[in-house]
Parts: C-alpha cells; structure tokens; sequence
C-alpha cells in the first residue's frame, strides 16, 4: 500500500545528509580525458566498447560472407576465418557487453541511482577505464603482429591455442592473454568501485529494497565478476607460463610435425574447468544487468510498478549465486564422469526457476499496464521473446543426452547467440534510447529508431531461428568450408546464403543506429526534463545532463521504491523517488478519503 | 538493521516507508575504504584458492616430483612474518596516536616487505640452477607461477605503503593516516596468511595433501 496523503510527521530535512567532498576538475583534460567523473567515465566506457563491438560486427559480416558464399572471397583464407571467429566471440563476449553494462550502464547509473555524487573510489574509477583502453589496444595490436591475431577459438582451449598451425601461434594468443589480464585488473578497480558505492554511498531513505532493479542487476552481476574473473586470469597466465617458459600446466605429452614436445604431464581439461568456472558466470555477468534494466524499462514504459519486486530482486541474486555451479555443462564432450554430468544437468535445470519467475514477472507487470509502444518498451518486449527462446534451447542443451549430439553444431551458435548475444543487445538498445535524453539532453529521432528496431528484431530472428535447423541436420560450426558432405543438403547451401543476407542487412541497421546517435546528438529533438516521467532518482536531478556532482547543493532525499506508477489517489501518474510525501498532489476527488491506495 | 531483514523488507507498504525514511548510512558500519578491500580480498581470496585446485589437480595426473627444498624459503618467510609484526606495531602505534613510532614502523614494514621480494628473487634464481631443473615439473612450474602472483600482490600493497609513508613524511597528522596503516596492516597480514599456506602447500609431499585433495573430491 503506497500512502499518498500529504504527510509531514516523517519528514526528513535534506540537511540531514552527510555529504562527501569531490574531485573538482580545472582543465578539459581533466574534465573529459582523465576525468574522474563516473559520467564522463561511463561514456568513455562506452564509446569504446562500442567503436571495438563495430569491428567485431564487421568480422561477423566476414564471417557470414564467407559461409554464404564460400570460395568466393579471395581475402578470407581458412586461417583469417579461424582469427575472424576467435576475435568476434572475445570482442563481443568480453570487450563490448561485460564493458559497456557494467563499464558504461554501472558507471552512469549506479551513483545517479543511489543518488550519490560520484563512485566512493572516483581515481581508481579512473585507472579502471585506461587500464581497459590499454587491454582493447593489446587486443587491437595483436591484429597487426607477424602471424595476426589468435585463431584459437573463443574459448582458447590448450593444447592447440599454442601450438604450431593455429594461427596467431607466435604472436598473437600471447597478446591475447595479456589484453584478458589488463581487462580483468582494469575491471577489478572498477568492480570494487560499483559495490562498494551501491552498499554504502547510498543517499538517506534509500535503503536496498528502494533501489531499481537496474542497480539490483548491476551489483550482482559485478560481484559475480569479482568472483568469476579470477578464474579466467589464473587460467590466462598459466597458459601464458605454457607458452613463454615452457611449463606444462595445461600441456600433454605431444608429437607436433612428427617432433616430440618437451611439454608432459600437463591437463587441458584443467584449462577447461578454469575458463568455465568464470564463463558461465560470464553469461550472468551479461544478463543480470540486463534483467534489471529491462525491470525498469518495462515498468516505466507500462506504466506500472514491477510485479513482484522482491521475486525479483532475490531471483537475481539466486541466479548469481547457481551460476558457480553449472561450469561444467560446458564440458559434457570432454570426457567427464557421468555422474558429474548428471550433477551439472541438474543444477543447470533448477536455474531456470529462478530465471522463469522473472520471465513470468516481467509478463505480468505488463498484464493490465498503460503500455506505452516507445522504443524502449518495443526493444524490453522483444528482449522477452528473444530470452524466452534462447533460454528453451538452453533447456535442450542442459541435458547430456540432448547436448552431445548437438555439441558443436550451428544449433549451439544460435541458441548462444539468441541468449547472450541478441537478448542483451537488445536491452543495450533499449537502454540507450531510454537514457540518452539524460545523458545528451536531446531525443533520439524516432523514425530511425523504428527502422532499427524493425529491422535488427525480424533480422535477428531469420539469421538465428534457420541456423537452429542447420544445427539438426549436423552442420558444425568453425567449419571454414562444408564442400561437399553427402549429409548436408544443398538446402543447407541456400539457407546459409539467406542467412548471410539477413546478417548483411541487419549490420546496415546498426549503421543507421550509430547514425542516430552522432546525428541526434547535435540535431535531435531537445528533450523535456523527464521525458519518460521516470519515478526513479536518476531523472530527479537538478541540470539534464546532471552536472558534475549530479545533485547541486544538497544531496536528495529518498521518500519510496522506484515504481509509483499509477498510484490510485495521485494526481500524476508517478510519484519521483525524491517527491517529499508533503508535496504529492492529490487528484480530485481523493482529498478527503485519507487514501491508502493499493499500489500493487 | 540485519542484511536478511533488509533484504526481505516490502518497500511498497506505508508502514514499512516510515522505517524506511530513517535510513542513512551505508549497509556496514565500515569505511568505503574498509570496504573495498575487504572486498578485494574475497577476490584475490578467490584467484589463490582456485590456483590450489589447479594445483590439487595436476597433481593427481602423474606421479608426484615434489619441489627441491631450498632453506632461502624459510628465512624469507621470517622476513614476511617481521614484516607483518612490524605493520601491526604500526597500527598499535597510530591508535595510540604516536606518529615517531607510525614512521618507524612504516619504514621498518616496508624494508622486511622489500627484503622478502629480494629473497624470493634470489629463491628463483637458486631454483633455476639447480642441478636436474626443469620446467615441466609442475612443482616448480607452480612454484614460479604462485611465488610471482604472490609477489606481485605484494609489490601493490608496497604503493599503498609508500604513499602512506610519504603522507607521514610530509607531517600528515597521524588521524589522517590511521585508516590507510589499518587497510595496510591487514592487507600485510593477509598476505603472510597466503604465503603461509602456499609455502605449505609448495613444499609439501603429495602424501600429506591428501587430505585436501580428497576434500576437494580429487582423490
């Protein structure tokens, strides 16, 4: 029940809030270059991890051109392919969605949220973003050293990530390694910064339970890769070790060209059980924050609290802590104890408890909404379908006796891609185009914006939904050529050249996107305070963008959770978090009932 | 309030925001800076107890060649342990409010730190000259690999030492100093702690971690 008659019994006076002294900048190169302000940070973040998720995107339109029309492109070569697959996965995987959700949305959000003036580490803030810069620029370099960039694969299993006839053997998968431990440093400093901030740089009356879920999704998933991460820097410097001083951590005995190692005794599948151990985590790391962003997206959009806030803010942090304990189905074709298999199936099923009672959540807060079509709802409700379907697939691929037959095949592509791949890409866009106005001061111009949505939402569906059949039918993925395979159909052929198409065009969207954004920028619509009419604190601020400091003189005062919508009683259809219960207008007809209306 | 209570709080209920308007505070009663490394310590927690495992499980694939003993080891843990001893008389001493004794331990907890890092790269050196060395024995592959990330942490916890010794050096009250040589003074314990329980877990046969192997479920 959300009391809405005017109150002043509670009434805190904003003077009661303990402030903290800022850095304040005196140059632009302070300002905006080493700035240490999480806004400026966040769009540092994010500009980077966008302009690297662009030349992963063009890998990917190598990628598909190649498959569609293979012996066509003199310029992709078997070995380019491999580099083009390994790079793409670790680019999108690494350096643009873990980046800019936690990097970008964590920097941004997190102190606006709270309604704090800044991170409580605002210089190691800083070093987080350049020591990230620095791992995308190792990661960059490794794409112009003798032999180019690691063909390893993704997930750069040993032994052949180091051995001669995988490309980037020399250079590359060392730089590989390095760029992976810079990101995990620079992403530690940043990490500690989001948690610590979220527990105790919260303003007065924000208590965890009146947080947005957003930031709910942004702790976890951060947490998680404080853990998780870990994991994946033990397993990148010991194989760095393998390769360089020619120790056998991850190594066997092994004949390469007929010439016996001087490796020995070393476990490739200790590699494996490391790099799982952060990379399903990983896959939380990238849908928490996406769940919580989607929370408020659909909220603010239906114009109505979220169903089920506690489901769901328990169900985010049951999902982080399952996620340690479902690595291993990763591995079922490694040669595991069934018994462990069993136990991995198992757990990896349950999560989808937690996970279907957001799913269901999000549905039912939209049950009965004021929806509103903008294009923040459109990509939240497409966010939806798209999880729903690649999460079903998960399902599949969670049990053993369905995994193995399809391990290694186009289904595994496209149920990856569905779930981690488009789903929180989609958030991402949302998000941008809910965001942007407080971000830039202007709207993102609506008809492109259509043709966006439109397009990358069906275009998603018809590269990834055939890919699934391909899957059935057996065809491998990392294949650089099927040629001719007596199983695989000529249909196979011509879906892979729609497939091809789909993608083609739509990547162009994207272009049209990022269009949108430098276009608006100068020339969009010059936004309304609020456009959204948000209930949540980061629209509250006194200046749209909010200026360094984000709150003025006094810091706000939290009154309520962040989902008043449509408050029976309330004259408007939101009450901010910040609203004092004094000044709720009351609509007509209500004053004298002394309204407790059920909010929920 | 308790986390659990927290966390299980209806903020939607009118009554519940009457609680709730009262809130200020962080979620602890700890510092930011408390905070955040004892949250950074649950990661690096994280990165030797998974180097543990990984040890645990190369371990078991081939018959064991333990690592050559070398006595440097053990004088270099003393230096360790004097480190740590001297980081905690500093900590004494700043509550105290004595900043002659803050500097003295300051300085004398950075030198045993250094000494230790010179020690373990003297220890490399030794192992890498002895007669029948090679790389492939895990042993001493594991050896290298915990030593350096141990060192490494180690050297960080330096840069936040020496910035606290410069503060003292350039008259810093010593108020404005005793939370960086408590952060300093546990990360130094907790460092001795790891090394404690890497040198065990190094210089020990495959007989006595047996225990932990099958704790683990490796054996």
């Amino acid at each position: 029940m959300t009391d809405v008659t005017p109150n002043t019994v509670n009434y805190l006076a904003p003077a009661e809030v303990e402030d903290v002294e800022l850095y304040h900048p005196k140059s632009f190169v302070t300002k905006y270059i080493w700035s240490q302000d999480a806004k400026v940070i966040a769009i540092q973040y994010a500009g980077t991890a966008i302009a690297i998720g662009l030349v992963a995107l063009v890998m990917s339109w190598m990628m598909r051109l190649q498959l569609g029309f293979p012996d066509t492109f003199d310029f992709i070569s078997p070995e380019a392919y491999l580099q083009l697959i390994t790079m793409h996965g670790m680019i999108m995987v690494i350096y643009l969605l873990t980046a800019l959700f936690l990097g970008g949305f964590g920097n941004y959000l997190i102190p606006l949220m709270v309604g704090a003036r800044d991170m409580v580490f605002p210089y190691v803030n800083m070093l987080s973003y350049w020591v990230y810069l620095l791992a995308v620029l190792v990661l960059v370099a490794s794409f112009f050293v003798p032999g180019g960039s690691t063909g390893a694969g993704w997930t750069l299993y040993p032994p052949q990530a180091i051995l001669a006839g995988t490309p980037g053997q020399s250079y590359g998968i060392i730089l590989m390694l390095a760029s992976l431990a810079l990101f995990i440093i620079g992403f530690t400093m940043g990490g500690l910064n989001y948690v610590v901030t979220v527990l105790q740089a919260r303003t007065r009356g924000m208590t965890l339970m009146r947080l947005p879920l957003t930031v709910w999704g942004i702790f976890v998933a951060t947490i998680l890769a404080l853990l998780a991460f870990p994991a994946l820097f033990v397993g990148a410097v010991m194989m760095m070790f393998d390769r360089l001083l020619g120790t056998s951590f991850f190594m066997p005995d092994i004949v390469e060209f007929g010439e016996s190692l001087k490796y020995g005794g070393g476990s490739p599948i200790l590699f494996q059980h490391l790099f799982w151990f952060f990379g399903h985590p990983e896959v939380y790391i990238v849908a928490l924050p996406a769940f919580g962003i989607v929370s408020d997206l659909l909220s603010v959009h239906a114009r109505k609290n979220i169903f089920g806030y506690r489901m769901m803010v328990w169900a985010i942090v049951a999902i982080g802590g399952l996620s340690f304990v479902v690595w291993a189905h990763h591995m079922y074709v490694s040669g595991m104890n069934p018994y462990f298999g069993f136990f991995f199936a198992t757990s990896t099923l349950i999560i989808a408890v937690p996970t279907a009672i957001k799913v269901y959540n999000w549905v039912l807060t939209l049950w009965r909404g004021n929806i509103h079509l903008t294009l923040p709802m459109l990509f939240a409700v497409a966010f939806i379908i798209t999880f729903v379907n690649g999460g079903i697939t998960g399902l599949f691929l969670g049990n053993v006796v369905v995994d193995v037959p399809l391990s290694d095949t186009m289904f595994v592509v496209a149920h990856f891609h569905m779930v981690m791949g488009v789903a929180p890409i989609l958030v991402i866009f949302g998000a941008i185009y809910h965001w942007y106005p407080l971000m830039s001061g202007r709207m993102l111009n609506t008809a492109l914006g259509h043709f966006h949505f439109w397009v990358t939402f069906i275009g998603a569906y018809l590269i990834y939904f055939p890919m699934h059949y391909l899957g059935f039918i057996g065809v491998p993925r990392r294949y650089y050529a099927l040629g001719e395979t007596s199983f695989i159909p000529l249909s196979a052929h011509t879906l892979n050249e729609f497939i091809t198409v789909a993608a083609l065009i739509v990547g162009f969207a994207q272009v049209v996107f990022i269009f949108n954004i430098v276009w608006s920028l100068f020339k969009g619509k010059k936004s309304v305070r609020n456009p959204w009419r948000a209930a949540s604190l980061e629209w509250q601020t006194p200046q749209v963008p909010p200026s360094h400091g984000n709150w003025g003189k006094e810091l706000p005062v939290v009154y309520r959770w962040a989902y008043d919508y449509s408050v029976p009683g309330a004259a408007e259809d939101f009450l901010p978090q910040n609203l004092p219960p004094d000044q709720v207008a009351i609509a007509k007809g209500h004053e004298a009932l002394g309204v407790q209306a059920a909010a929920t | 309030m308790n986390i659990f209570r927290q966390l299980t709080a209806k903020p939607w209920v009118a009554t519940q925001a009457m609680v709730d308007d009262f809130h200020v505070g962080g979620t602890f009663f700890l510092s930011p800076a408390t905070l955040g490394l004892r949250v950074f310590l649950a990661a690096v927690t994280v990165l030797f107890t998974l180097l543990i495992f990984a040890y645990g499980m190369r371990m078991e694939l081939e018959v064991w060649r333990p690592a050559p003993q070398m006595s440097l080891l053990w004088l270099n843990t003393v230096l360790l342990v004097l480190s740590s001893f001297a980081m905690q008389g500093t900590q004494i001493a700043a509550r105290r409010g004595d900043i002659d004794s803050v500097w003295i331990g300051l300085l004398a907890g950075g030198f045993f730190a250094i000494a230790f890092l010179g020690g373990q790269i003297v220890a490399w050196r030794q192992l890498n000259m002895l007669v029948g060395f090679n790389i492939t024995n895990p042993a001493i592959g594991f050896f290298f690999l915990i030593t350096a990330l141990h060192g490494l942490h180690l050297l960080g916890g330096l840069v936040a030492l020496g910035r606290t010794t410069t503060k003292v050096w350039r008259g810093f009250d010593v108020v404005q100093v005793r939370l960086s040589v408590e952060l300093c003074t546990t990360y130094w314990h907790y460092l001795l702690l790891v090394w404690l329980v890497l040198f065990g877990l190094l210089f020990s046969g495959s007989d006595s971690l047996g225990i932990l192997l099958t704790l683990c479920g490796l054996r």
